[in-house]
């Protein structure tokens, strides 16, 4: 049997690596994506391993409402990379910064 | 009889409101017939009302509207008519009659004719609430209503700039005064609790028992009975134009003349000196405030009618003399004579608006000249205006018989018996020294006028002829009264009972009653003047100016000469003028510059306004490095505030 901290474990490691790789990464847009995409798929772990652990289908049914809406997120996440492509013939993160004040 | 009074006070208003707003409609006839026709029925019913008083009628004192009440304060508009009220009506409403006739001569081809009677019959009414009035806002209202229709006349002629000057400086300088006045009469609501004449005097013989005293500015006491009636008297050095307020009283001769005999001569500047008689149960009670009343009216009384001698405006001689009266005046209510101020007050309203018209009846003749050099030997041409004007300055210097005689000698004798130490030596000296200075500007004046050699030209004398009978009618009626008013009434009002119950002089102030031994009827009074000095400084008065301007004409222009800083300091009016401009008009333009560059312009705009618009600026600017536009810095200080809020929520629990 596989313990709730194990789970959470893996969970917690797969979080810092979707974090590790927002910060780190300064060149990729794709790359940012893949790290949100990793990070609610270490929440989405957590809701799981709690539904089981808790007796609760509820975290279940969260994850996937979580896993449709990330869906959606990718695929506008990539049409809006795609048109900063498009516009700026790059796509690389520390020249987007027309933002700055 | 209370329908009766409150139509004295409407009947005018009403002309006014026709005269004013109709004037167009009604013409120049017809608003002259109404304004004379209201003040006409005034001046009938003042005169039955005294004739009822005197003939042993109850005073009235009742409220005939409740204006306002707020919590127990009642503000009513009431009218309280004794033997005080019905004589200021009769003087007020009959020398405001004459003038209205005289005005038809005077004005006649004026385009503001309508206008002016309009003002003048508004002026009448607003002199009749001050006088009527039973309580002290009524009184404040008609004290500021009177100030406006100055204000409104002395700018009758607005195209004029000197006479635009002037009614603003008269509107100014009365504020200073209207400001203390005020203040008194916030001291008496504050005191008293009620502002009702019969209720506060009622209550202030308990209430100087206990000799108050309040703190003005912390840690120092003052007599609450000192500060009202300092304060109420400097509404009256305002309004009847004392030193140091007295700067606007020479200038408000720019107004037409029929103005300067009613409102600033006759009538309006009294208004202080009735005042002060109406309040005399409040000054009673504070020897400060009478010593201080002494003293301003002695010192106008004597120092401006030296300003007389100097001057060489015919109207300027009279209002410099005016001035010089109502400090005579003062001076008698200082010295606890309320009944000799005011009587004072009634004969000289009489001579003066007298010597006022004949002086304009000179000025119509010498089409608008008013320099006094160049006029001279008048008394061919204009025999009616010499006589009347004679009369008037006779009654003025006080000859004996005449009507100014009596009043302004019962003054001195006042100040000489007042027990207010040196103020009362330093008045008595005033006053006394006075009466050679008045008798030598009046008859500088009359012979310069009316004597010495003709200095006008030949085309003024071919012109030069007496005034229509509407100008010589007010002379001649006027000058009636300027003689014999005071063989009747002088007994009655001074030594009699005429104010008892009226005016309150407590026994120890009571000077007129030590006077009253030496009056035995009004011949023997006169005659008693014959072993009195006045009478010889008054003829000394006449016999220096006879020898001054008609014998040798060259002196006064060698004293000239020779006094040069005194004749300097003189005609310049001890600068008062002056001081007025560079402290109060420059220091005033120059504190409101100030506070425009450092308040407004540094402090509210560059501080509040502007500082606040650019601390924001500059607290962005430092922001902004923040915004980097990097997404892994948002996301990185994210997760450290998510990291940060998760350890004080582990810790704090």
């Amino acid at each position: 049997m596989i313990a709730l901290s194990d789970y959470l474990i893996v969970s917690a490691v797969l979080f810092t690596i979707g974090i590790a790789g927002i910060i780190i990464n300064r060149k990729n847009i794709i790359t940012l994506l893949m790290s949100i995409e990793l990070m609610l798929l270490a929440v989405n772990t957590n809701f799981v391993a709690f539904s089981r652990f808790l007796d609760d289908p509820v975290g279940q049914v969260f994850v996937f409402f979580i896993l449709t809406v990330a869906a959606a997120e990718a695929a506008i996440g990539l049409a809006i990379l795609l048109l900063v492509f498009r516009n700026r013939r790059t796509i690389d993160v520390e020249e987007l910064d027309s933002l700055q004040g | 009889m209370e329908n009766l009074y409150l139509w004295i006070v409407l009947a005018p208003l009403i002309g006014a409101i026709v005269a004013g707003l109709l004037g167009k409609q009604v013409g120049r006839t017809g608003s002259h017939l109404v304004t004379i026709g209201g003040v006409a029925f005034s001046t009938i019913a003042s005169m039955v009302v005294l004739n009822h008083l005197l003939s042993g009628g109850e005073a009235y004192n009742g409220s005939v509207y409740t204006w306002a009440m707020i919590g127990d304060l009642k503000l009513e508009v009431g009218f309280l008519v004794d033997n005080l009220t019905a004589m200021m009506m009769v003087v007020v409403t009959f020398v405001s009659l004459m003038v209205h006739i005289y005005t038809i001569g005077y004005m006649s081809d004026d385009p503001g004719y309508q206008r002016f009677f309009s003002y003048i019959s508004l002026f009448t009414f607003a002199m009749l609430v001050l006088v009527m009035s039973n309580n002290f806002l009524q009184l404040f209202f008609g004290w500021e209503a009177v100030g406006l229709v100055s204000y409104l006349l002395i700018g009758f002629w607005f195209k004029k700039d000197t006479a635009i000057y002037a009614n603003m400086k008269a509107f100014l300088v009365n504020r200073v005064g209207d400001f203390g006045f005020l203040l008194g009469i916030a001291g008496v609501l504050y005191f008293f609790g009620s502002l009702d004449y019969a209720t506060v005097f009622g209550k202030v013989e308990t209430f100087a028992a206990g000799n108050p005293t309040f703190d003005v500015i912390a840690g120092s006491e003052w007599s609450a009975m000192t500060a009202i009636c300092i304060c109420l008297f400097i509404g009256a050095m305002g309004k009847s134009a004392q030193v140091p307020l007295h700067v606007w009283l020479p200038d408000s001769m720019e107004g037409p003349t029929p103005i300067s005999a009613l409102i600033h001569a006759a009538t309006m500047v009294t208004a202080g000196v009735f005042m002060v008689a109406r309040m005399s149960p409040l000054f009673e009670y504070s020897e400060t405030a009478l010593a201080f009343i002494l003293v301003i009216g002695a010192t106008t009384a004597l120092f401006m009618g030296f300003l007389g001698l100097v001057q060489n405006d015919i109207k300027r001689v009279i209002a410099y003399s005016t001035l010089s009266q109502l400090g005579y005046m003062v001076v008698a209510l200082g010295s606890s004579a309320y009944a000799a101020g005011v009587y004072h007050l009634m004969t000289h309203a009489f001579f003066k608006a007298l010597l006022f018209l004949a002086a304009g009846s000179v000025i119509i003749g010498m089409h608008h000249e008013q320099d006094m050099r160049k006029m001279g030997g008048l008394y061919k041409y204009m025999p009616i205006t010499w006589i009347t004007s004679l009369v008037g300055s006779l009654a003025l210097i006080g000859t004996p018989f005449f009507s100014g005689y009596y009043s302004k000698d019962v003054v001195i004798l006042a100040a000489q018996h007042a027990d207010l130490g040196m103020a009362s030596s330093y008045a008595y000296f005033a006053v006394f020294s006075g009466v050679f200075i008045t008798a030598l500007y009046s008859f500088r004046l009359f012979f310069m006028v009316f004597h010495s050699n003709e200095r006008f030209d030949d085309h003024t004398r071919e012109h030069l002829h007496e005034s229509p009978w509407v100008v010589t009618l007010p002379l001649i009626l006027l000058a009636i009264p300027s003689v014999v008013i005071a063989w009747f009434t002088t007994g009655d009002m001074l030594f009699g009972n005429f104010f008892e119950g009226v005016i309150t002089v407590l026994p120890q102030h009571d000077v007129l009653k030590e006077i009253s031994h030496e009056w035995h009827g009004p011949v023997s009074f006169a005659l008693h003047a014959i072993s009195s000095p006045p009478f010889y400084l008054a003829l000394g008065g006449v016999v220096t100016a006879w020898f001054l301007y008609i014998k040798r004409p060259d002196i006064p222009v060698m004293l000239e000469q020779k006094f040069k800083g005194l004749h300097t300091l003189l005609v310049n009016k001890y600068y008062f003028d002056h001081i007025n401009q560079v402290i109060f008009a420059d220091g005033t333009v120059k504190v409101g510059k100030q506070l425009w560059k450092q308040g407004d312009e540094k402090l509210i705009d560059g501080l509040m306004v502007n500082g606040t618009a650019h601390s924001v600026g500059v607290l962005a600017n430092i922001l902004r490095n923040l915004q980097t536009g990097q997404l892994s810095h948002y996301a990185f200080s994210m997760i450290i505030g998510l990291v940060g809020f998760l350890g004080w929520l582990l810790y704090s629990y």
